[in-house]
């Protein structure tokens, strides 16, 4: 087995009194498409930005490529080729589409011509070829969503922390948007996605780690995962399982 | 694409050029040099707030400094004006980056931002009105000396050229940063801080280029004062006044924008000069702080019915014309 491009080890994170993540340990293999779900509130999205780098974690360490990069800032790691995605999106609302792919183009491209000549490609590529001119305020959520993902890109990352891509959109939105991601993956960018909507994490996913109250309680296939007596307890409650287990001894609907 | 807007600078400037040439009475001289002067200091703010969203009350440290600089330096160094005016803009820039490096690091942002720029101008105003290297409270006074050498000039209209064209490079520094990748990247500072170090912006380090400019761009604007009224104290210098002006005409005029300061600073003295001249007219006697009240009712218009200065509201009209021409 190849040697993991992002590992998460030991990571704790505590605000206060509130332990956030505790002792999380996980890797994510190149080429790979892993999820990372888990019950509202579980430190999905502080990982997340301990990962970008965004929130120092209080122990624990990031490896990104067997370099510790737990020390360097967020624009530093946007360098080393990580990018992110945020949950609520951030548009740079007064500037059009084309200008806000481009922003991320410049991390490696200097001359402005060729960062607005790869802001194009990047977003023909994902389906906002007609809106480039648009100003980025006036986008649905959908699109939002696709900007979102199109700027990351933009910056050549060789891992992509999606935060919830999916999150708001309808299920014909959430349909056209599992190709791109998959498309994305195909083009060689390893991806890390944090993800409510089961479906899509069911079939995106090569591997699950499910996280709860900041610790990770399972790991694996996402088939697997989802008949998991501590992950159906961690999302329904305690005992939930057992119920399961007795009203469908045979596990034909897990 | 890339040109329009460099043409539009030479059609601008040399419309300015001229003007001279049309008018060459006394106060329109002094009423467009003043001008040039206060576009530049305003546009140095621009490069900050308008472009970067770091909104100073304070421009008048960076102005105070280069006015100071430059007559200092002529005064007790005795190095030429021409040499004096980098050196000047550069102490202007280089103050910029302090003030940068003390708060942008302390991630002050937004009013607090503002009130610290405000404290350091006052800082600023209150030393040099106490220190005896910079005169006191008696100022500093540049002697007179007529000659091109010594960046004093017999004909008015040579200085308001001089500063014209101080005006033209700083358009052309600006429009420079609408198409550059620090321009980019500022910008994306403004709209969203946290996106934009997700997408390897480093945010500090844009924030200080972009106040280090600034700060070299008013303190020119400052050389420039101090060259043309060939006096100044600290009142004058670091004064509430200049940081004030320095806000209104990009606001005005168009926050963000390369013609902006430079509108807004022609509209805001233009009604500030006629409404000083109708009120002495009516009062018998010149009536002070009348332009004053005429700024602020500006800021509360610009605000409320245009907030995206004069550029904005021309565009506007100029898309709704459009549109009815489409429809004949």
């Amino acid at each position: 087995m190849s040697a993991p491009i992002l590992s998460v080890r030991d990571v704790t994170k505590r605000f206060g009194g509130l332990l956030a993540v505790d002792d999380a340990r996980f890797d994510v293999l190149p080429g790979s498409i892993t999820g990372l779900i888990g019950p509202n509130g579980a430190g999905k999205t502080t990982l997340f930005a301990i990962i970008a780098g965004f929130e120092p974690a209080t122990s624990g360490t990031v490896v990104f490529n067997g370099q510790d990069i737990s020390a360097l800032p967020a624009h530093v790691r946007a360098l080393k080729g990580i990018a992110r995605t945020f949950q609520i999106v951030q548009p740079f609302a007064g500037l059009s589409v084309r200008e806000n792919i481009a922003v991320g183009a410049y991390l490696r491209h200097h001359a402005r011509g060729t960062a607005l000549e790869m802001a194009d490609t990047v977003g023909h590529q994902l389906g906002l070829g007609a809106m480039l001119d648009q100003p980025a305020g006036q986008l649905t959520v959908a699109g939002r969503k696709r900007l979102e993902l199109a700027r990351a890109l933009a910056t050549k990352p060789e891992l992509l922390l999606l935060d919830e891509v999916l999150a708001g959109l309808n299920p014909s939105e959430i349909r056209d948007m599992i190709p791109l991601v998959q498309a994305i993956r195909a083009g060689g960018v390893s991806i890390l996605i944090v993800e409510h909507v089961m479906q899509a994490v069911m079939s995106l996913c090569d591997h699950v780690h499910v996280l709860a109250q900041g610790r990770i309680i399972a790991s694996g296939v996402p088939g697997d995962v989802a008949r998991d007596p501590r992950v159906i307890e961690a999302y329904l409650g305690h005992g939930a399982a057992a119920r399961m287990q007795a009203l469908d001894p045979g596990g034909a609907h897990a | 694409m890339s040109a329009r807007p460099v043409i539009a600078i030479a059609v601008a400037t040399g419309f300015l050029a001229v003007l001279p040439l049309v008018t060459t009475t006394n106060t329109m001289l002094n009423f467009l040099s003043f001008a040039m002067i206060i576009t530049i200091a305003a546009q140095g703010w621009n490069i900050l707030a308008g472009f970067g969203g770091q909104f100073s009350f304070g421009h008048a440290v960076f102005f105070g400094t280069g006015a100071y600089a430059m007559a200092l330096l002529q005064v007790r160094f005795g190095v030429n004006p021409w040499l004096a005016l980098p050196i000047s803009a550069g102490f202007g820039a280089a103050v910029g980056f302090g003030i940068g490096y003390l708060s942008f690091r302390a991630r002050l942002r937004g009013s607090y931002f503002a009130l610290v720029t405000l404290a350091f101008a006052e800082v600023f105003r209150i030393s040099a009105n106490a220190w005896s290297f910079t005169g006191g409270a008696a100022g500093v006074l540049v002697p007179l000396k007529l000659d091109a050498a010594q960046m004093q000039f017999a004909d008015k209209r040579a200085f308001y050229w001089l500063a014209l064209a101080f005006v033209a490079a700083a358009l052309l520094l600006t429009h420079h940063l609408t198409r550059s990748r620090f321009g980019a990247q500022l910008v994306a500072v403004r709209e969203n801080e946290e996106a934009a170090r997700a997408l390897g912006v480093d945010a500090l380090a844009v924030k200080l280029r972009a106040i280090l400019l600034s700060g070299g761009v008013t303190a020119t604007a400052g050389c420039l004062y101090a060259q043309k009224f060939l006096y100044l104290d600290a009142n004058i210098a670091y004064g509430t006044w200049i940081s004030v002006e320095a806000l209104l005409a990009p606001i005005i005029g168009g926050l963000g924008t390369v013609f902006g300061p430079l509108l807004g600073a022609i509209v805001l003295l233009g009604l500030g000069e006629i409404t000083k001249t109708l009120f002495s007219g009516i009062a018998g006697g010149a009536v002070p702080g009348v332009d004053l009240v005429i700024f602020g009712i500006l800021l509360i218009l610009t605000v409320a019915y245009a907030p995206r200065g004069v550029l904005g509201l021309l565009h506007g009209w100029r898309l709704r014309f459009a549109a009815r021409k489409e429809a004949e």
